[in-house]
């Protein structure tokens, strides 16, 4: 992002470069003359920001000690997230549970069809309405909630995680994986099976070796449904051998689906290819995806060729149950294509049912010097700037070659690098409307009930949680935050919730603006942002200090250029 | 409009009785002169859209082989099928409300266009295709942001540029101002443009002139204050203008409002996802004629909303890739290369089907697979540029490439 203040920070930058090797080995952190600003920092970037309070807390604690231990979350107590997830009903069940219990059952659907057909092409909101309240009241003795419960559970989740826990590095590490390997709610059942995903594939991979992480996201039911794979097969498989095909289920659209209009989703399409004697067949999706956007990048060295022999490695990778009963990774060798093939030169032959042709390919791209580089790269850009410097990122494509993959080296690598720290650093990168939302609530200290609101909010700024339909997952860079639109969703988030406008959460804007505070920005900013106020900023709030009013002052902090940055 | 016409036609015909006017200046002063301005509307289709089954080439045998179970049927078939353009092509019957667009005149399908570049990456495609540069991902701006910084108007309103997405695109993205805006009805600052909160901000941006948010903050601001002066919400659809439910309907509605409002648009952006069906695509029914119903009746009121405004803006499809030409082993298709594009507007030679047509055999399929790209998609938006907008500098449009009017694929009706 060229922008003149960061180009003019590139000297600083170099200054901090130029660092002798023997002092990058030293475990000591370089010291910033303004240690309270590097803490400001820190907790933007290893966090959602810092709430009332957090940097004299960190202060007392000791940086490098703080930073360590938000490297190991495991360590760190984290009592309140549980008790504000606890009206979260649909949180802790399984996929199995959510589906029997919030899917709409299959009658239900053909009625749901009937009354679209009756209600003809336009329908009215009320019409609409009506017919949803109608069908909640039939069914409700069978259903504990809608399948909307289930994301809005999700996305609830997400952001009190992020705005309460104090493992607040272990929330942006799963939320950097989540959309390392995005999933999209709205695709068939994917909206059940996402709770399983995070909470046993993503999180307990989330520190440890990307190899066993990219595993897990191979055989999970939430990726196989997500990129199809569940249905790719050995075209020459015998139709008769299909008996342990999956079981019929409804098909969602592709990565790009579009959200459905009425009480969930559409009604069942017949599965392609399922039906008797009807022979399956190779399907590229994952195959291409794993390479582009899971490990090498899309520069990162395959071909058309390789995209296609991996999708032939991968056949039989299914899942037993999409629908009904527990979703479980199944490998079904009458489907895998048996032959030989070739992946990025290595050739690979099949032992026993061909499972290991899958396994293989994942150890091949997970161990790829260009996944190394594309991995370091990403998680570089998420915490240090939207062109992360080349030397930094070559450091931690070392370490993670070195360790084999170990994803917790290469975020120390890069958290405690000079460049990290460096103050050129500060504030270069702009947050996503996710980190905005999470931050304001911090920096206000406020008190969230419901999260329903500020997760509609955050869609309402064009990132509908857990509901990004290409396989990119969302863009981590300032051009693709930075419009009015955007802009003017923040500003009025930032004096709606201020004023304690915001449905769910309370506020007290004199815990952000202390009235002994009002007429000294600087205080204020100094807790928030760590590259301080522009002239026209501290001009404004200084002018606004006189009309007494903490929450319009709040507002327009949270609203200010300075805050929309991290 | 008629009256319009003939003035300008007349006093192009002055001009070239001076002998001074070679073709392309009458048609620049006709897109220049006129006192409403001539506007284009893109659609991107994201998640690449399977041309093959939507302008659909019946006459070719290899068409229906290729595809077993999602092929539409000719036309005429006893069942339902394509709905004859031509004799060769057929829309899908799921797009029906195209078809008076089609008869009238003011539809130009052109078919094998796309972007020459050879990947298959959804991301990379679609950035391309925004950037205007294939294969070059360093550019830094979207062709529609440089089409706008090509032709610097001082009179130009804030809505000159604008996306009716909550985010920018790449392709209105870069120096130009450009506004996004989800809904014309929430853009608004709580406590009113004019409101003690309003200022403040207002300083705030207009103080912070290094960072990229200060731009943004002006177009914010601008964009407010003008929206509330011309009030475009009062602009409601023509009678039998219905546009489907959802957010792509709801856009191409609000860019109807804001054209009849009058506030200065010269392009407009929306998109429209759910095309990347790689199983149960479905033929005559299924995913991908639900998908086309709404997109075709949302083109099809817009047409009608704008009446004879239709005259001076001309709409452009496009999507970034097409799909295999055979379907898969999910009744569905895998990425591929060209697809399809709708050109839509009153200066259209329309009623024709566009581009070279490649065939479908297995010589003729690009990398044995896909439809080959005979039109580079360049090509026909330089087309539409030049002769619709009027646009003189296209090397700047589309750097690094030639745009020639010798490819053009004529889809734009001479002056």
């Amino acid at each position: 992002m060229p922008l003149p203040h960061l180009r003019a920070a590139g000297l600083a930058l170099a200054v901090a470069l130029a660092v002798p090797a023997a002092a990058l080995a030293s475990k000591k952190l370089p010291v910033s003359p303004d240690p309270d600003a590097t803490i400001v920092h820190v907790l933007n970037r290893l966090g959602f920001g810092p709430r009332p309070g957090d940097v004299a807390k960190v202060r007392a604690m000791g940086l490098d000690k703080w930073i360590d231990q938000q490297l190991h979350p495991e360590r760190i107590a984290d009592p309140a997230v549980a008790t504000r997830l606890g009206p979260l009903r649909t949180l802790h069940l399984s996929t199995g549970e959510l589906i029997a219990r919030y899917e709409v059952p299959p009658q239900a659907r053909n009625e749901i069809q009937e009354k679209k057909a009756e209600l003809g092409n336009n329908p009215s909101e009320e019409q609409v309405r009506a017919a949803r309240r109608e069908f909640m009241q039939k069914y409700r003795d069978r259903m504990d909630g809608t399948p909307q419960d289930v994301v809005q559970d999700l996305q609830s989740a997400k952001v009190l995680r992020a705005a309460y826990s104090e493992r607040q590095l272990d929330e942006v590490l799963a939320d950097f994986w989540i959309n390392h390997f995005n999933v999209f709610a709205g695709k068939g059942p994917v909206k059940f099976m996402i709770g399983e995903y995070e909470r046993d594939v993503i999180r307990p991979h989330a520190w440890g070796k990307f190899e066993d992480l990219l595993r897990a996201t191979a055989e999970s039911p939430a990726m196989l449904f997500y990129l199809d794979n569940w249905l790719s097969a050995d075209p020459n498989a015998q139709p008769a051998e299909l008996r342990d095909r999956p079981p019929r289920g409804r098909l969602g659209r592709g990565p790009f689906g579009r959200r459905p209009w009425f009480m969930g989703d559409r009604p069942a399409a017949a599965p392609p290819g399922q039906g008797k004697g009807q022979k399956r067949g190779l399907n590229e999706n994952y195959a291409r995806e794993i390479m582009e956007l899971h490990t090498l990048g899309v520069d990162g060295g395959y071909t058309q060729k390789d995209v296609t022999e991996v999708a032939r490695c991968f056949t039989g990778w299914t899942m037993r149950n999409p629908r009904q009963g527990e979703p479980s990774f199944f490998f079904n060798d009458r489907i895998h294509d048996h032959g030989d093939k070739v992946v990025l030169g290595h050739r690979i032959v099949a032992k026993g049912g061909g499972k290991n042709e899958g396994d293989e390919v994942i150890h091949i791209l997970a161990t790829h010097p260009s996944t190394a580089r594309f991995v370091s790269y990403k998680l570089a850009r998420r915490f240090v700037s939207d062109e992360p410097p080349k030397a930094l990122v070559d450091r931690a494509a070392e370490t993670f070659r070195k360790s084999g993959g170990d994803i917790r080296a290469v975020v120390k690598t890069i958290v405690t690098s000079p460049e990290f720290l460096s103050p050129a650093t500060r504030s270069a990168k702009v947050k996503t409307p996710f980190e905005f939302v999470v931050s304001a609530v911090r920096a206000t200290g406020a008190d969230v009930g419901d999260a329903r609101a500020l997760t509609q909010r955050i869609a309402a700024m064009g990132m509908p949680l857990y509901q990004q339909q290409p396989p990119t997952g969302y863009k981590d860079t300032a051009e693709a935050w930075v419009s009015t639109s955007g802009l003017l969703a923040r500003l009025n988030l930032a004096l709606d919730l201020a004023a304690g406008r915001v449905r769910g959460v309370s506020v007290d804007a004199s815990r952000l603006v202390p009235a002994s505070a009002a007429s000294d920005p600087d205080a204020v900013a100094a807790q928030l942002v760590p590259s301080g106020l522009a002239e026209s900023t501290r001009k404004t709030l200084e002018s606004e200090a006189a009309a007494a009013d903490p929450a319009r002052v709040a507002g327009l902090i949270l609203g200010s250029p300075e805050f929309q940055r991290r | 409009m008629l009256t319009r016409r003939i003035f300008l036609k007349s006093t192009g015909l002055a001009l070239v009785s001076f002998g001074v006017a070679p073709r392309v200046l009458l048609r620049t002063a006709y897109a220049q002169g006129s006192r409403r301005k001539k506007a284009l509307v893109v659609v991107f289709q994201r998640g690449a859209c399977d041309g093959l089954n939507v302008v659909v080439p019946f006459g070719e045998n290899a068409y229906r082989q290729m595809r077993p179970t999602i092929a539409i049927p000719a036309p005429g078939a006893g069942r339902e099928g394509a709905l004859d353009l031509d004799g060769f092509f057929g829309l899908h019957p799921a797009l029906e409300p195209l078809l008076p667009l089609w008869k009238e005149g003011t539809l130009a399908p052109v078919h094998a266009i796309g972007s020459p570049d050879a990947t298959r990456s959804h991301f990379d495609a679609q950035d391309f295709m925004e950037s205007g540069t294939p294969g070059l991902k360093a550019t830094e701006d979207g062709w529609l942001n440089r089409l706008v910084q090509s032709q610097p108007d001082p009179e130009a309103t804030p809505f000159r540029a604008v996306s009716m997405t909550p985010t920018l695109p790449r392709i209105l993205s870069g120096r130009a101002a450009a506004v996004a805006m989800a809904n014309i009805r929430d853009f608004d600052l709580r406590g009113g443009g004019n409101g003690p909160a309003a200022r403040g901000f207002e300083e705030m941006y207009e103080g912070a002139v290094h960072d990229v948010l200060h731009g943004t903050g002006q177009e914010t601001f601008e964009a407010i204050q003008f929206l509330k002066k011309s009030d475009p919400g009062r602009y409601q659809p023509a009678p039998g203008a219905e546009y489907p439910r959802g957010r792509y309907g709801e856009s191409l509605k609000q860019v109807a409002q804001l054209l009849k409002a009058d506030v200065g648009v010269e392009v407009a952006f929306t998109d429209v996802g759910g095309w990347d069906h790689h199983a149960a695509e479905g033929g005559v029914q299924g995913q991908l004629a639900a998908r086309l119903k709404e997109f075709g009746e949302a083109l099809a009121a817009f047409r009608r909303d704008l009446g004879d405004g239709m005259q001076d803006v001309v709409v452009v499809t496009m999507t970034e890739f097409g799909r295999t030409a055979r379907e898969n082993g999910n009744r569905g298709t895998d990425h591929g290369h060209a697809s399809f594009a709708f050109v839509l507007g009153g200066d259209v030679r329309g009623g024709r089907v566009h581009g070279r047509w490649p065939g479908l055999a297995p010589d003729r399929l690009y990398e044995g697979r896909d439809l080959a790209i005979t039109t580079d998609f360049r090509d026909l938006l330089g087309e539409v540029l030049s002769r619709h907008l009027g646009a003189r500098d296209l090397s700047r449009v589309f750097p690094g490439y030639a745009v020639s009017s010798s490819r053009f694929p004529g889809v734009m009706r001479a002056a």
